[in-house]
């Protein structure tokens, strides 16, 4: 009976964040769903209240993550990356394709998977149509690429954030790990964007605009300092998400002094109501979990980092994430693969590659825009699915593959 | 007389110069151009997979609508200054190749440029969208080269079971 309960709370916080009634946000029913669950006995208080305390630090971290991309974006640094791209692929599609692969890595590496959807993506769709050029498959690299691209380092992507806590890795080595992944899954989106997209790409973008914006050098300075403090603090018993709310308040006093009001705006750039719903949620998919759902995974997880486990590992995930979206996905699965980082990691893949396939995050919201959209003439999502289909199978088996040699390589398991 | 001119980016120079060349002085001049907007629809889906993060921004599909609009209208600007008569434009939204040939259901003209392969005459020369307005389009299509054509020595050579073998032994 527990169980049904357990199951009945999650799929409704999950509904109502796919269907969102009257516009209210996730929190609103995840809330209530989680003090339902402790109400109900189905999990103890002190057991929520750890999960929430060990979560703080890596929602903390994802805050000021969330913030430093906000300040980036103010400080102009997305208007200035993509004014570069544009001067680099001038009058050549393919290397215009190529500056923006290299922009949405590098940011969505650097800032997360958000700050490519929601900050560089309209800075490039307006950079293409002024330069004349066809905009899909820049605009795509950048839908693409968000997901694809945010394997390198744990601040790249709520799930990374979400199993470093649990891998008991460092920031330097899960990079270092990674870094190989998520190179080979970059070459395979550029082979399948290249073949995809041939005849786009054939055709002769404008003359560059001159390039206006200015280099915003101290923004520049203050993220390179703040990616190089990851590393390097770590190993002196500072926080990684120290680091990154060190960088956001650099980058948040030139824009504070001069503009006093703006730091009402950055409350709001934390996204508390975004972060109360992560705390939510987690409390009740400890509820599933522990009315069978971590027998369920363990059982379904393969034990071994082999390469056979590492492949079905990556894509149970990459499936799971697509059924039901990649946070609570990942909830589910860093549990069942914590004891092995190598398995870890191969969840890691399939959460972050795996959404490219349905495009909107998972099945359920997926077919509710279809619901949506069923009077109306509703753009065709052929496009998104082909695309999806042709490479995520491929990067993920691109990207286990590397892993797999990295593990091998450096004796992790 | 109705001459349809399509109008696409990194093309259209062509489009609009053959048209000066080829319509005749009294015909009716109208400027094709199509955005798609699942491209915008695309940006706000994948909005959607973030799960609720940077809800609080404007709206991504309408900013991105505006974008394509403010771009559809300089271009469409630049090509009638390039024109350089007086010209009607015809501003369409949906998949480009259904809308453009729907369009030209009842023109007498419809200059279409070539947007693929642009190295050797030959099929891969047409975009696949390209492509389904020359096969469906029920008026005639001039179908013009972006800039200089390639030589005639890049067609690709018969395959060799095509070539005309000798003449049958008489007898």
């Amino acid at each position: 009976m527990q169980i049904v309960i357990a199951v009945g709370l999650l799929v409704a916080v999950l509904g109502f964040a796919v269907a969102r009634p009257a516009g209210l946000p996730e929190a609103v029913a995840a809330v209530p769903a989680a003090a339902l669950a402790v109400l109900a006995g189905l999990v103890p208080l002190g057991a929520a209240w750890r999960d929430v305390v060990e979560l703080a630090p890596t929602v903390g971290f994802l805050a000021a993550v969330l913030l430093l991309a906000h300040l980036a974006d103010a400080h102009g640094v997305f208007r200035y990356a993509a004014a570069v791209a544009a001067r680099a692929g001038a009058g050549r599609p393919v290397r215009l394709l190529g500056a923006v692969f290299a922009v949405a890595a590098s940011v969505t590496a650097v800032l997360s998977l958000d700050a490519t959807v929601v900050l560089l993506t309209p800075v490039v769709f307006a950079t293409a149509a002024r330069l004349e050029v066809r905009a899909r498959p820049h605009v795509y690299a950048c839908t693409h690429l968000a997901n694809s691209a945010s394997l390198l380092l744990p601040v790249s992507n709520l799930t990374n954030l979400l199993a470093f806590a649990a891998s008991g890795l460092g920031f330097a080595a899960f990079a270092g790990l990674m870094a190989l992944p998520w190179l080979a899954v970059l070459a395979v989106e550029w082979v399948v964007f290249r073949l995809f997209f041939a005849a786009d790409l054939t055709v002769p973008a404008g003359p560059a605009p001159p390039l206006s914006a200015r280099p915003p050098r101290y923004a520049l300075a203050v993220l390179g300092l703040t990616v190089l403090g990851f590393p390097f603090a770590e190993p002196l018993g500072v926080h990684p998400a120290l680091v990154a709310a060190a960088g956001a308040l650099l980058l948040a006093v030139p824009r504070v002094r001069r503009v006093p009001k703006e730091a009402v705006s950055l409350l709001r750039e934390l996204d508390p109501a975004f972060c109360a719903f992560v705390f939510a949620l987690s409390v009740v998919v400890l509820a599933v979990r522990r009315h069978g759902l971590d027998a369920l995974a363990a059982a379904w997880t393969p034990a071994r980092a082999t390469f056979a486990g590492l492949l079905l590992t990556a894509f149970l995930a990459a499936l799971l994430s697509n059924v039901i979206n990649n946070v609570p996905a990942t909830l589910v699965l860093v549990p069942a693969a914590a004891h092995s980082p190598g398995l870890l990691l191969a969840v890691l893949i399939g959460v972050n590659v795996g959404p490219n396939l349905t495009y909107v995050g998972s099945l359920a919201t997926l077919l509710w825009r279809q619901i949506l959209h069923r009077h109306d003439a509703a753009p065709s999502t052929r496009e998104f699915l082909a695309l999806g289909a042709l490479s995520v199978p491929a990067c993920l088996l691109a990207g286990v593959a590397a892993l797999w040699a990295v593990l091998e390589m450096s004796g992790v398991s | 007389m109705k001459v349809m001119v399509w109008l696409a980016e990194g093309t259209w120079h062509a489009a609009v110069d053959a048209a000066r060349s080829h319509a005749p002085a009294g015909a009716e001049v109208v400027l094709l151009h199509v955005v798609d907007p699942a491209l915008a629809a695309g940006i706000g889906a994948a909005h959607a997979g973030l799960l609720g993060r940077g809800r609080h921004r404007p709206d991504p599909v309408a900013a991105a609508g505006a974008a394509a609009e403010t771009a559809e209208r300089e271009l469409l600007d630049a090509a009638a200054a390039r024109l350089g008569r007086p010209a009607a434009r015809l501003l369409l939204r949906g998949r480009a190749e259904r809308e453009v040939t729907a369009a030209c259901a009842d023109a007498d003209l419809l200059v279409v440029v070539r947007d693929g392969d642009r190295a050797r005459l030959g099929p891969k020369s047409l975009a696949p969208p390209t492509r389904f307005v020359v096969d469906h389009a029920a008026c005639p299509v001039l179908l013009v080269w972006p800039g200089q054509a390639p030589g005639v020595g890049t067609i690709a050579p018969p395959p060799p079971h095509h070539r005309p073998g000798p003449p049958p032994p008489k007898g």
